[in-house]
């Protein structure tokens, strides 16, 4: 595909005609929530389901881009085609930010509104006297029940900071790579970009480290009281969004070996970049307010 | 404005068919506190503002309809914009806003004012059943659906409701309060969100398991008045109502000292089932 | 295998589309729908999906009214009940009203700014056939054991905790629910900001174009904080997250606040595109151009930029800090400055025009009174004081259901009946569509104003008996939700027959009313593929 005539960029906007992938996707999705919900009943068919319903989602996905990949080597994509792409790829983004301000809402009116209410602060004096406990409200906290028993939190300056240094370093890895893909400097492009996703992946083993770290030592778990309830959300959702940043970076490394992208054309590339500073920012927030502050 | 304002209602309910058992209720009923009587009298006063404003609006639309219909050979004008216009109708309504803000924010910060009460009681919720507790009095007690309420009200049950008095409104022990006296209620719940309403006090409040809200009432007539919890709680949601009877001092007192004396009525309602399956 | 097959062929299949959409007709048979690429095809699949949903979530109403025709129990258990109040609502909005404009928008948005299709039409695909799968497992809980969710459908916790096997499936079809519109979103968006037609500037839009765009953002910004919200539902209820449980140092009315920020764009998305439906319809029947254009979109952009800071007035009883209390108020109050705009703007456009009576204009005329009524009554909610009183009860209820029924769905139905000749190149009954809408303004109001009396009276929502003294409002009230479901048969009549037949329709439908915008410049009903090559718009 990739010698397919590089002249035909028509001036039409390429509409596809039928495509099998959307109702694959439906289906998978239908299957994995489905079977999801019959493991939290403990269906034992469930976790089958589940199974299933990723692995077609996986193919969905590899099929659906494939097509994509392919018409866009051959050259059917105008320029109006490419900005669709981009728009979408920032939309997209708009909407993941809004997701973890979601999380990052909870995480702020538990620490300036319920804690310091459950404490008997402000408004809320009674609350404390009638439950007649000696519940100071402080940060971090698993509340005046003490749910999950005593805990001891992930120091911000141990690991943290290095995954830090490490998501931010990756930040520059791609934008070197990106300048090397505008220079058409191929080999650096391919170096810095395998750079990247290793930074990526080597960024989730730490945290998974941290977690077994803070089950083992620091008896911090997803049940300790709020701080548990939304340090691990929090991270957790952060982290499967740098393994899935990272899984199309070895996409988009994989085309670039193969040639794909010109200097000029290249929605893939920017699209994984722009996700990735994503989660680089997303990850800024977290270590200021979830660990450090 | 008030005056006025029951007038017209008034003659709206007469002007209405009323059956010997209907209650053909159309407005909020003025209550029997101070926080009750200034929410009406803004509730009135909204009321009224919007009134004036939907015959200003749709006088101007009923108009436009009749007047410029195309089949009595209306021609149509070309203007499509008048600066002047728009911002007189974005000035007008800013005005009558804050006319409505300031009154609402007056009453507002009347009715937080939760200070220097007489009586305190803590209220909490149940699925499907209040809990009364006097702090200071060492007097606690459920408060429960009435049998005959509970009887009628099963499916299917062949009871007329309308043979039931106070059906659904009436409760086994009601909450007893001294009129004229300032009283605190602290509202919290021991399940799910309830929430704890008498339309003639003007209050609603929601008790929430883990935390403690108050509200306060002074009801200046003696009586009883009747309620509904007025949060989603769950099957019997529509089955825990709220009665308060507010009792002259004498009375109050009087009643306060047999229960302090361990009157049956509190150890029984304290074992009262939440619901009579 | 074959779908290996299907991909090596797509580039050159795909190549020669390129040069031949001209002449290339819709598949044959179902691929034509399930494999849709084509923006008319899934805004026909859009509607009517949503048109089912109407009836579905509708048929519920009616349990509802009908448990609700008099005092004691005699049809329902109360657990039953509380699930109809909540599937209701929730087919309601997501089912029939969401996948409505959504629909509205595929057929019309492309059409509007002269556009081939939508920009991303795969993803349009997926966006439709994720809903018939989420509304299923929502469904579904109708038939597991302890029953479907009964919490409402604002899914307060403690209480939503409560129910059985349903709760995952509900929770898992509110994510797929909301994956759809977020997709539906980003392709509106990315449409109206990449395809219109050379000479179309954002200013020269219709009012419909400029009321989804604003919307698409709203759902975009909410949709995924919904998201978010119920799966804090599933954490606390399954791993032992205490987000909303104040022994572990979270708090219950978390969620609401949560919830609302999502909900309360939420009614503006479900109202926005039929502002712009009403903006597109008045000016055409009263023969003169909208008033106030650039003020219109103004109108839109605030409200959607105040829907975003009102949204504690749905919380007024919670028991928040004065200064909260008193600020959610005035934000609340302000919406009604730029909502006036709108509804004087609309008089204004009929002011000295030359009206004429069709059906889509007689839904937007009606639309324009009973909403205003709903606004009002909305603003008395935002009193707080006057809210304590009002707070779950029925004149509440009464409140969204003017501005829903009356406003989002008479909204939705006057774009039908406004563009349905368009699309089918048929043109219905007009009487029918008078006596549709005759019987559908008279029974609503027969069946939601009485509700402002039974909630000023003291009777509270979400009860499936009451006392005796509420009986008389609530048996009219019935009467009235029975007479308006009956009417809508006849909607669905009409629909459906003027599909199968009926008087050829002329490409610009409402000739002699003049009608402005690029759609009625193709063919009714238009081409397969209409604006190939993009019109020149001066
Ligand atoms: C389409 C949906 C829709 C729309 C458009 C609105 C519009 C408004 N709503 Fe409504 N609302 C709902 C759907 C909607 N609402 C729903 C579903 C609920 C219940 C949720 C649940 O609990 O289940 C709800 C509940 C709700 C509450 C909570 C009540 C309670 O639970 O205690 C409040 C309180 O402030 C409120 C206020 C308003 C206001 C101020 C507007 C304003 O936007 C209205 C503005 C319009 C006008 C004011 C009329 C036109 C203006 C003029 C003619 C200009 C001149 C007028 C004046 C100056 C007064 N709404
Ligand atoms: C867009 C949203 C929408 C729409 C269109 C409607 C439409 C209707 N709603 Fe709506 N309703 C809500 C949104 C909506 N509602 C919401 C958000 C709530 C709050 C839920 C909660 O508290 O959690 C609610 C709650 C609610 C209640 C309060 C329930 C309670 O508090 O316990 C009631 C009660 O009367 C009611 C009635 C109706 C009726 C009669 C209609 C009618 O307009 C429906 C008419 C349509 C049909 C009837 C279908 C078509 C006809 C047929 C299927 C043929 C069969 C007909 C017959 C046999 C007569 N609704
Ligand atoms: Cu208790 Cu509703
Ligand atoms: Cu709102």
């Amino acid at each position: 595909m990739a010698h397919a005539p590089t002249t035909t960029a028509s001036d039409k906007y390429y509409v596809p005609h039928g495509s099998p992938w959307p109702i694959i996707g439906s289906v998978a999705l239908f299957t994995t929530v489905g079977g999801a919900a019959m493991w939290l009943n403990h269906v034992n068919a469930g976790p089958w389901l589940v199974t299933a319903g990723l692995a077609l989602l996986i193919f969905m996905f590899i099929g659906w881009f494939g097509v994509v990949i392919r018409e866009s080597e051959g050259r059917l994509y105008n320029e109006a085609v490419d900005r669709s792409f981009r728009m979408g790829m920032m939309w997209f983004i708009f909407s993941e930010v809004m997701f973890f301000a979601g999380f990052f809402g909870a995480l702020l009116y538990a620490r300036q509104f319920s804690v310091p209410w459950l404490g008997g602060e402000g408004t809320k004096l009674l609350t404390a006297v009638v439950r007649g406990d000696n519940f100071e409200a402080a940060w971090p906290t698993n509340g005046p029940g003490q749910i999950g028993g005593e805990f001891t939190t992930i120091p911000a300056f141990g690991l943290p900071a290095i995954n830090t240094a490490i998501l931010l370093a990756s930040g520059v890895t791609i934008t070197i790579a990106h300048h090397a893909l505008r220079a058409g400097q191929r080999q650096v492009l391919n170096l810095f970009l395998a750079l990247t996703f290793l930074l990526g992946f080597l960024f989730v083993y730490l945290q998974a480290t941290e977690y077994i770290e803070a089950y083992t030592h620091h008896n911090l778990k997803l049940s300790t009281g709020i701080y548990g309830s939304t340090f691990f959300p929090l991270t957790a959702f952060h982290g499967f969004h740098v393994t899935m940043g990272a899984i199309m970076l070895v996409v988009v490394w994989l085309r670039c070996l193969k040639g794909h992208f010109t200097p000029t054309h290249h929605f893939a590339f920017e699209g994984v970049a722009w996700y990735w500073h994503f989660v680089d920012v997303v990850w800024l927030g977290l270590f200021i307010f979830v660990y450090w502050l | 404005m008030v005056k006025i304002v029951n007038c017209a209602l008034a003659g709206l309910l007469a002007s209405l068919p009323v059956h010997s058992f209907a209650a053909w209720e159309l407005n909020m009923p003025v209550g029997v506190t101070e926080l009750s009587r200034r929410i009406h009298a803004l509730h009135m006063l909204i009321f009224w503002i919007c009134v004036v404003i939907a015959i200003a609006v749709f006088g101007a639309m009923i108009y436009s309809i009749v007047k410029f219909r195309r089949s009595q050979g209306a021609v149509p004008a070309s203007f499509d914009h008048s600066t002047r216009a728009e911002i007189i109708w974005t000035i007008i309504p800013i005005v009558i806003l804050v006319a409505m803000a300031v009154p609402a924010a007056a009453t507002l910060v009347r009715i937080e004012d939760t200070r220097n009460s007489d009586l305190t009681v803590k209220v909490t919720g149940y699925q499907w059943r209040w809990h009364y507790e006097y702090l200071d009095q060492k007097v606690a007690f459920f408060s429960t659906l009435a049998r005959e309420s509970n009887a009628a009200r099963q499916l299917r049950s062949g009871v007329d409701p309308k043979t039931v008095t106070n059906y659904l409104l009436d409760v086994d022990h009601p909450l007893v309060v001294p009129v004229g006296k300032k009283v605190r209620v602290l509202l919290t719940a021991g399940d799910v969100i309830h929430a704890w309403w008498v339309p003639a006090f003007g209050m609603k409040k929601d008790a929430i398991p883990g935390f403690v809200n108050e509200l306060w009432f002074r009801a200046d007539q003696t009586g009883i008045y009747r309620g509904q919890c007025a949060e989603l709680c769950g099957r019997d949601h529509g089955f825990m109502p709220v009665v308060v009877d507010v009792r002259s001092q004498e009375d109050y007192d009087s009643w306060l000292k047999e229960q302090q004396a361990g009157a049956p009525t509190a150890q029984a309602a304290g074992t009262a089932p939440a619901t009579a399956e | 295998m074959s779908i290996a097959n299907h991909q090596a062929a797509v580039p050159a299949h795909a190549h020669h589309d390129d040069h031949a959409h001209d002449h290339h007709g819709p598949d044959k048979g179902w691929r034509r729908w399930v494999l849709a690429t084509n923006h008319k095809d899934i805004g026909t699949m859009y509607l009517l999906f949503s048109l089912l949903m109407f009836f579905v979530g509708g048929t519920m109403a009616m349990v509802i009214r009908a448990e609700l025709f008099k005092p004691g129990l005699q049809l329902v258990d109360p657990m039953f009940f509380n699930s109809m109040t909540t599937m209701h609502a929730l087919i309601m909005i997501f089912g029939a009203v969401m996948p409505a404009f959504v629909g509205l928008a595929n057929w019309m948005i492309p059409l509007q700014i002269g556009a081939p299709d939508m920009a991303l039409p795969r993803m349009n695909n997926f966006s439709f056939w994720i809903l018939p799968f989420a509304f299923s497992l929502l469904l579904g809980t109708l038939l597991v054991p302890g029953g479907a969710p009964a919490g409402g459908w604002t899914m307060y916790p403690p209480l939503s905790l409560q129910v059985g096997p349903s709760f995952p499936m509900l929770i898992f079809a509110v994510h797929l629910m909301g994956a759809s519109s977020i997709m539906g979103a980003i392709n509106v968006i990315v449409t109206i900001m990449n395809m219109r037609a050379p000479g179309m500037s954002l200013l020269k839009m219709p009012m419909f174009v400029w009321s989804w765009l604003i919307t698409a953002y709203l759902l975009i910004a909410v949709m995924p904080v919904l998201a978010g919200a119920v799966t804090m539902l599933l954490t606390d209820h399954y791993f032992g997250t205490t987000f909303f449980e104040a022994a572990g140092g979270g708090d219950p009315v978390m969620f609401q606040h949560i919830f609302w920020f999502f909900g309360h764009p939420e009614v503006y998305i479900m109202i926005l595109p039929a502002f712009g439906i009403v903006s597109e319809i008045i000016p055409t029947f009263s023969r003169k151009k909208l008033f106030g254009y650039d003020s219109m979109v103004y109108a839109i952009a605030s409200i959607a930029f105040l829907s975003f800071i009102v949204w504690a007035h749905h919380m007024f009883t919670v028991g928040m800090p004065l200064a909260g209390q008193l600020f959610f108020m005035l934000a609340t109050m302000l919406i009604a400055v730029p909502t006036g705009v709108k509804v004087f703007n609309w008089t204004a456009t009929m002011f000295k025009g030359s009206l004429s009576f069709e059906p889509p204009m007689l839904f937007a005329l009606s639309f324009l009174f009973l909403f205003t009524i709903g606004g009002f009554s909305g603003l008395m909610l935002a009193i707080v004081p006057a809210d304590f009183q009002y707070h779950d009860t029925y004149f509440v209820v009464a409140h969204f259901h003017y501005v829903l029924v009356p406003g989002a769905v008479f909204g939705i139905m006057a774009a039908v009946y406004y563009w349905l000749p368009k699309w089918t190149g048929h043109m219905y009954d007009m009487k029918l569509a008078k006596t549709h809408f005759w019987l559908s303004t008279i029974f609503v109001n027969v069946l939601f104003f009485p509700q402002h009396f039974l909630g000023l009276a003291g009777m509270p929502r979400r009860i499936p008996d009451y006392n005796t003294q509420f009986a008389d409002w609530n048996m009219i009230s019935s009467i009235g939700g029975f007479g308006f479901g009956l009417s809508q048969l006849l909607f669905a009549y009409i629909v459906f027959s003027t599909i199968r037949g009926g008087v050829k329709a002329s490409d610009n439908v409402w000739d002699e009313a003049k009608v402005h915008g690029l759609e009625w410049t193709v063919s009714s009903p238009p081409p397969y593929h209409s604006f190939e090559t993009p019109p020149e718009v001066k």
